[in-house]
Parts: structure tokens; C-alpha cells; sequence
């Protein structure tokens, strides 16, 4: 379902190319749980932007569930975020003036789903990852864990795809993280693609298919 | 996102930052409470010199002896003539007129009131019976001049006399000296306080006649001239002053005003006025503008993640340029309605202070001042806005 083919992404800083990707090909099927890692500034970040719509490859052609999306304009590649793509961030990124219940409506909102159904999507959801205590608790009341169960709530709430979690654990304790892991595999065993960014081994070596790059291109791939 | 979401989600925005969200509004609530204020104020000086010159009298012509040029000058004076007197005469025949109503010849001097031991200089009026309904003055008690009346030696008294000479309200039909004559008082009028320099409180009328032979002239003051209506005033002028030429032996040495050319100058000179303060205002309210501009780019700048954040869960530029938009609105429409209260407020405490000004704000400096708010709020929200809508999410969600 997701097909790249020679993506190149090229970031200038002032008379230096830096080429983040250079002629990355890659496919991922339906459902596969894939962990790309590498050392920093490896391109593991730009490909899951890329792959998350949030950036635009310089070069090459990229088909989610067999369209291309390369060409799509910026309010078309908005809706196929909505609807096809969850984001996980290290640091969360909720909004603070928003409650947990609210930071989770959030894409319910920009969908246009109407107010009644919202809340009942919301409080189902509000169940399943058991934040119901914690619903109307601002970010800066919540713990890490917590933060992140909200992030990720955020980004399933639509029922998306894939879900691109990038170094999910990276702001958590080991304890917290493995909770949060198994969380994302739970969301995995239901059917989601799920394609995790990280530095951590242990969390990389759980992952089913196994990526590794350097200098923008994929010098490891066990799933091929 | 539909529009219901986007008001309630900027809503809760500029609720939650409340301190900046309170000095955007602040900003434009003074504004706007500056426009209102200042042409209830121009407005309220221009009414009170309208209101002033009404009293008057409507229609009145007024007709004083001597011809006021600003070029040349009389012409007679190099013969080292003066202009000729303003009679009685003169004042009859400008009666016999079609385009006049009626008339009133108006004589003013200084004279000595004496009564029961009390004795005081007072303004005098010499006129007739007409002076009362030009002037568009009232009787408390007794009756005026009576119409043919005039070597009858009757006065009227201003309210604050009567009430100095004759402390136990008994004024009419008692009798008073003025200067070497003696007077039997035949009314006192209302009390109705400074109007254009006199003070009719204070003032007594005695027959245009008495008042001739009491200040050893026959010329007048002025002549009061009423037209019969408001189509008639310049007719009535020029005929007057036609009348009067011919029996001045062809020389033009009156001057003949209308209340109406100085009340419309005077009111185009205020008008301009209370235009003035209203631009001077509306300077403060784009000062105002780019404040919120201002607050709106930092605003962007602090939550570039949001924004980013945003972005990354779908939402389209669009949405987020309406987002920001609509805080502009919030901010600007509630500015705008505190700075109409505010401004209503400030016009009502200025016509407890001095009630003879009718500082009411006029209708058409409210409701551009509430719309210059929220213009100025709206476009000032455009540059930042859009800067939000082209933030690129990846470099937004780095926070770099």
C-alpha cells in the first residue's frame, strides 16, 4: 500500500546539499510492522515525513493505496492525513490550553464530524486506551505516559492506515515506554500498518521487518 | 472544519490566553471609545450652538444700522459721514412688507432700577409687544407689552430681578423707577438662563418709546425681523434691504443677517470640527490594528508546534488561516463592543457633568468606530494568518 520509487529530498544550508534522501525505493505492505533506524541525520525522520505527507519528496513518485499522491495539492494531501495517516511524536505535541478529551477531538473537528457523535467516538476512545479519569486534565497535569496515550488516541481516533510513531519512547522511562509499545503492537494487531522511527534497539529489534539507512539511502532491509 | 467548530475553537484560544487577549481588546475598546466620546462631544457643540442660535428665534432675520464690509468700506466715511440712523420709521416700513411676519425694533442700554430702598444698574431691552414671540420668550406671571402699548409705562421683569426687588413674588402690578421715570411692572419672565451673551434673567423691557427718550436716541439697536417662513428669509432680506436704500437716499448703509447663514456656517464649522477629533480617534484605532497585528504574529511565532501539529493531523492551510482569522474577529468584536459601551458611557458622564451640552454620540460615529474596530482587526490578522497557513509542519514540529 505504500510504494516509493527513487524519492529524492534534497535540504540546502546555504552553499551545501544535503541530500536526506537519495533514491530511496521501498514498499510496505498493509498491515506490516517496519522499524527504521540509523544514526542521526541518517534520513529516517525525512522518510517518515514523506511518507506521512509532511514533506514533499524534490524527486520520485509515491503511491499510497495505489494513487499517486505525489502531485496531490496541499489541501488534497491535508485529507489524506486525516483520513489515512496517524502521527506519534517523541515530544507528544498536544496542545496545551486543550483537555485530554479535547486534544483528542481534535481531528474529529477538522473532519467535520458533527458535536454529538464526536463525543461518543470520544468517550469510546476515552475507554480503550484508559484515560477516562484523566479526560478533562490539561497536558501539563498528565504524566509522559499518559501524554503519550493521548497523542496516540489523537492519532488513531480517525481509524487511519498507517501509524508513524517517530522515537515514540524517546521522552519516556523505560517502564512507561514499554507500556507505550505495547500499545502501538496492540493497534498493529488490529490491522494498523505500523512503521516506528527510533535510535532504541530493543524497540527496533521488536519491529517485524527491519530497516536501517545511512546518508539518505536504505542499507538494510529484511523484509525484501 | 466547519465554521461552528472554527468560532468555538478560536474562541476558547483567546479565552485561554487571557492576559494578551485582554490587552488586544483594551487597545481597541479605547479606540473605539475614543471616536465615540470625541464626536459625541463635537456633535454635542455643534447641537449646543445650533440650540443657542434657535432660541433666537426662527426665521429671524436681523437688521443693524451701518454696513459691514470687509472690502472698501462704508463709502462714506471718506466723506467723513456717518451712516445714517436705523429709526422707528425706517422699522415701519420694513413691517409693511409681504415676506414679514412681524417685527420687533430693538433699543439697549444701562439704567438705574430703584425700588423700596433697592437700587441697581440693569440691562435694558426698549421694545414692542412682538419682541416676546420672536424671541421665543416666555411669561411666568402677568402679561408682556401690550400690543399699541407703547407710551404706556410698562416693564417687564427678568425672573432673577423680580425676585430681587420683589422677594415676596408679588411683582405685578407694583411699581418700580427706572432712571427718572417710574414704571408699573406688567409681567415677569421665565427663568431661562444665558442665552447668546444675555442673560434673560437679569434683563428689564420697557416700550421701544420709553427706552428712545430713557437713552436720549432715535436710532435703534437692531430690528428683529420674523419671515413668514423658511422659504421667505432671502426674500425677506433682499427686500429689506431694498426698502431701506431707498429711503437711506439710494445709500446701502445697514447690513442685514439671517440667523440662517451664520447657523449654517457655524455648523459647518463644527461639523468639520467633530469630523476632525473623529479622524484624529480612528488614528488610535489603527495604532490598535497593528497592535493586534502585532500580538497576532507573536501568537504564530509561540505556536509554531501547534500550527504544525495541526497540519500533521489534516488540517489544511485553509483551516488554519480561518482559525487565526476568527481570533482577530473575536478580539476586534469584542473590543469594538466594549468600546461602545465604553463610549457611551463616557458621552453619558459628560452630559451629567455639563448638562447645556447634548453630548449624545451620533449614530453614524458608533457604528464607524465599532466598524473601523473590526476592519482594522481583520486586516491586521491577514499577514499573520497567512504566515501560519505557509509554515512548513516539519520545520514547525522540530520547533526550530
Amino acid at each position: 500500500m505504500i510504494r516509493l520509487s527513487a524519492i529524492t529530498r534534497v535540504f540546502r544550508m546555504g552553499d551545501q546539499e544535503i541530500r536526506a534522501l537519495n533514491g530511496v525505493d521501498l514498499d510496505i505492505a498493509s498491515g506490516e510492522y517496519v522499524s527504521i533506524m540509523g544514526p542521526s541525520g541518517s534520513g529516517k525522520s525525512t522518510l517518515l515525513n514523506v511518507i506521512g505527507l509532511l514533506d514533499r519528496p524534490d524527486n520520485g513518485r509515491y503511491e499510497l493505496d495505489g494513487h499517486d499522491v505525489t502531485g496531490l495539492s496541499e489541501t488534497e494531501q491535508a485529507q489524506v492525513r486525516r483520513e489515512k495517516i496517524g502521527f506519534v511524536f517523541q515530544s507528544f505535541h498536544l496542545v496545551p490550553r486543550l483537555t485530554a478529551a479535547e486534544n483528542i477531538e481534535l481531528p474529529l473537528i477538522l473532519e467535520g464530524i458533527d458535536p454529538a457523535e464526536r463525543k461518543s467516538r470520544v468517550d469510546a476512545v476515552l475507554d480503550d486506551f484508559e484515560l477516562r479519569a484523566r479526560a478533562n486534565h490539561r497536558p501539563s497535569e498528565l504524566s509522559g505516559g499518559q501524554r503519550q496515550r493521548v497523542a496516540i488516541a489523537r492519532a488513531t481516533i480517525l481509524k487511519p492506515t498507517a501509524l508513524l510513531a517517530d522515537e515514540p519512547t524517546g521522552n519516556l522511562d523505560h517502564r512507561t515506554g514499554a507500556e507505550v509499545v505495547a500499545l502501538l503492537e496492540a493497534l498493529h494487531h488490529t490491522g494498523t500498518t505500523l512503521i516506528v522511527v527510533t535510535h532504541d534497539r530493543e524497540l527496533g529489534a521488536r519491529a517485524h521487518r527491519h530497516i536501517a539507512m545511512r546518508d539518505g539511502e536504505i542499507v538494510e532491509d529484511d523484509g525484501q | 472544519m466547519n465554521l461552528r467548530d472554527t468560532l468555538t475553537l478560536s474562541f476558547t484560544t483567546v479565552v485561554s490566553y487571557r492576559m494578551r487577549s485582554a490587552l488586544i481588546v483594551l487597545a481597541m475598546a479605547l479606540g473605539v471609545a475614543a471616536v465615540v466620546v470625541l464626536t459625541a462631544l463635537g456633535d454635542g457643540a455643534r447641537m449646543y450652538v445650533v440650540g443657542q442660535f434657535s432660541s433666537l428665534g426662527t426665521n429671524l432675520v436681523i437688521v443693524l444700522p451701518g454696513r459691514a464690509e470687509t472690502s472698501g468700506g462704508f463709502p462714506g466715511a471718506a466723506l467723513g459721514q456717518t451712516p445714517r440712523d436705523l429709526t422707528l420709521e425706517d422699522a415701519r416700513f420694513v413691517a409693511q412688507l409681504p415676506q414679514v411676519r412681524r417685527l420687533a425694533p430693538l433699543n439697549v442700554g444701562v439704567a438705574e432700577l430703584n425700588s423700596a430702598g433697592r437700587l441697581r444698574e440693569v440691562t435694558v431691552l426698549g421694545s414692542t409687544s412682538d419682541l416676546l414671540p420672536i424671541r421665543h420668550m416666555k411669561l411666568a406671571q402677568g402679561s408682556f407689552l401690550a400690543r399699541g402699548s407703547e407710551r404706556s409705562a410698562q416693564i417687564v421683569l427678568g425672573s432673577a430681578l423680580a425676585q430681587e426687588f420683589f422677594p415676596d413674588g408679588n411683582a405685578v402690578g407694583q411699581r418700580i423707577r427706572l432712571g427718572d421715570s417710574r414704571f408699573m411692572v406688567s409681567g415677569v419672565l421665565a427663568t431661562q438662563g444665558e442665552s447668546m451673551g444675555f442673560n434673560t434673567d437679569e434683563i428689564a423691557i420697557i416700550p421701544i418709546d420709553y427706552a428712545q427718550e430713557l437713552f436720549n436716541t432715535s436710532s435703534l439697536f437692531r430690528i428683529l425681523v420674523e419671515a413668514r417662513s423658511r422659504a421667505a428669509i432671502e426674500p425677506a432680506k433682499a427686500a429689506i434691504q431694498h426698502v431701506l436704500k431707498l429711503r437711506h437716499d439710494g445709500e446701502e448703509d445697514v447690513t442685514v443677517i439671517t440667523q440662517d447663514a451664520v447657523l449654517a456656517t457655524f455648523d459647518r464649522i463644527l461639523r468639520a470640527l467633530t469630523l476632525g477629533v473623529a479622524g484624529i480617534a480612528a488614528i488610535s484605532l489603527a495604532v490598535a490594528g497593528i497592535l493586534v497585528m502585532n500580538v497576532m504574529l507573536v501568537a504564530v511565532a509561540q505556536r509554531t508546534s501547534e500550527i504544525g501539529l495541526l497540519k500533521a493531523i489534516g488540517a489544511p492551510s485553509a483551516d488554519i488561516r480561518r482559525l487565526l482569522f476568527a481570533e482577530a474577529v473575536w478580539l476586534s468584536l469584542a473590543g469594538g463592543a466594549i468600546g461602545f459601551a465604553l463610549g457611551h458611557l463616557g458621552s453619558f458622564l459628560i452630559r451629567v457633568a455639563y448638562p447645556q451640552l447634548p453630548a449624545w454620540p451620533p449614530l453614524w460615529a458608533s457604528a464607524a468606530g465599532v466598524a473601523t474596530a473590526l476592519i482594522t482587526g481583520i486586516l491586521a490578522s491577514l499577514l499573520p494568518a497567512s504566515r501560519a497557513a505557509r509554515l512548513d509542519p516539519v520545520i514547525a514540529l522540530s520547533g526550530k
